[in-house]
């Protein structure tokens, strides 16, 4: 079996991110499912902090490209 | 896309790679050429130039279709953007950049998925770093316009903190200020745009080389790649948009970091 270990490396770093993520969309669901109300107000945050978990990811696929042989 | 093919053919699969964005077209294979994604840079700003010129020449009270689409995003980025970030007191300035920060982006985002051109502009490093310090620089400006150099510096220690935690904090907030927000920003696009385009590649490249060159069962699985293509093309669409409004939310809010008179 022949592959690159920097791709092992980018799988690894989408554990954190992809948790997060959905945690962060969970908080977003029940918001809104409490107060419908504030969707308008929370979408926005919603993404924002989605963008900023996301960042570690795409660090990730950044630097597996980089370090691979 | 079409010497990706080719080279699919013959032997092996060959995986799609960086190597597959870089495209020159003319000017031979230096650092100076032509490439394609500076010839569909450059279509966008004549489109997205053409159309808001031709939109805007004819303004009715009673706006027609296409007046109707561009008062909805010239909306969005004016009210959802910039107003609600920035407040109502000083938001009018930065609106021109936002908005053509957020129109050139999301333009160059879409052609990833349109037919015939299909490249995202922004999976080139350069596109999305060029954008990133642009704003960078206002973020940088108007802060420094605001509060004069040192007020500047000072206001991004938040105020009552103790004393012995505010060496700390300023030299983290430096390194959020002056390395963290623009490497984001600029890798945030660009890692997007690159990894979404890849996979659609590779969707593709590797859909044909199973449908035409393995045998029996695994034809099937070429059509599901070709299948898996259709759908994330989609998905695409959506991260395109996302992330052209991502990259306008985070300029809008480092600005009014850099406005906001107390943390």
């Amino acid at each position: 079996m022949t592959g690159d270990l920097a791709i092992i490396g980018y799988g690894l770093s989408t554990l954190g991110p992809g948790i997060a993520v959905g945690l962060i969309f969970a908080a977003y669901v029940s918001g809104v499912a409490r107060q419908p109300e504030s969707r308008g107000l929370l979408q926005p945050i919603a993404i924002l902090g989605f963008a900023l978990a996301e960042a570690l990811a795409i660090f990730g696929i950044a630097l597996a490209f980089v370090f691979a042989g | 896309m079409s010497a990706l093919l080719a080279a699919g053919e013959g032997g092996g699969f060959e995986a799609p790679g960086p190597l597959d964005f870089w495209q020159p077209l003319a000017g031979g294979d230096t650092q100076y050429a032509l490439t394609r994604p500076m010839v569909v840079a450059v279509l966008s700003v004549v489109l997205i130039s053409w159309w808001l010129l031709r939109v805007t020449r004819t303004l009715t009270v009673v706006p027609g279709r296409a007046q109707y689409c561009t008062e909805g995003v010239y909306g969005m980025v004016r009210n959802g953007l910039a107003r609600d970030i920035l407040g109502t007191k000083d938001f009018l300035k930065f609106v021109p950049l936002l908005f053509t920060i957020f129109t050139l982006i999301l333009v160059n985002n879409l052609f990833g998925i349109v037919p015939l051109i299909q490249f995202p502009t922004m999976s080139r490093i350069g596109f999305p770093l060029a954008l990133a310090i642009v704003v960078y620089a206002v973020y940088h400006g108007v802060g420094i316009q605001r509060m004069g150099l040192a007020g500047y510096f000072k206001h991004m220690v938040p105020p009552g903190l103790p004393g012995w935690i505010t060496p700390l904090i300023f030299f983290l907030e430096l390194i959020t200020y002056f390395v963290t927000r623009p490497v984001t920003l600029a890798l945030r696009l660009f890692g997007n745009m690159f990894a979404g385009h890849i996979l659609l590649v590779l969707c593709v490249v590797g859909g044909e080389y199973l449908l035409f060159d393995a045998d029996g069962v695994l034809k099937i699985a070429g059509i599901a790649a070709f299948a898996g293509g259709f759908v994330m093309t989609l998905f695409e669409g959506f991260v395109q948009f996302l992330q052209a409004y991502v990259f306008t939310l985070l300029s809008a809010l480092y600005i009014a970091g850099a406005l906001a008179d107390e943390h």
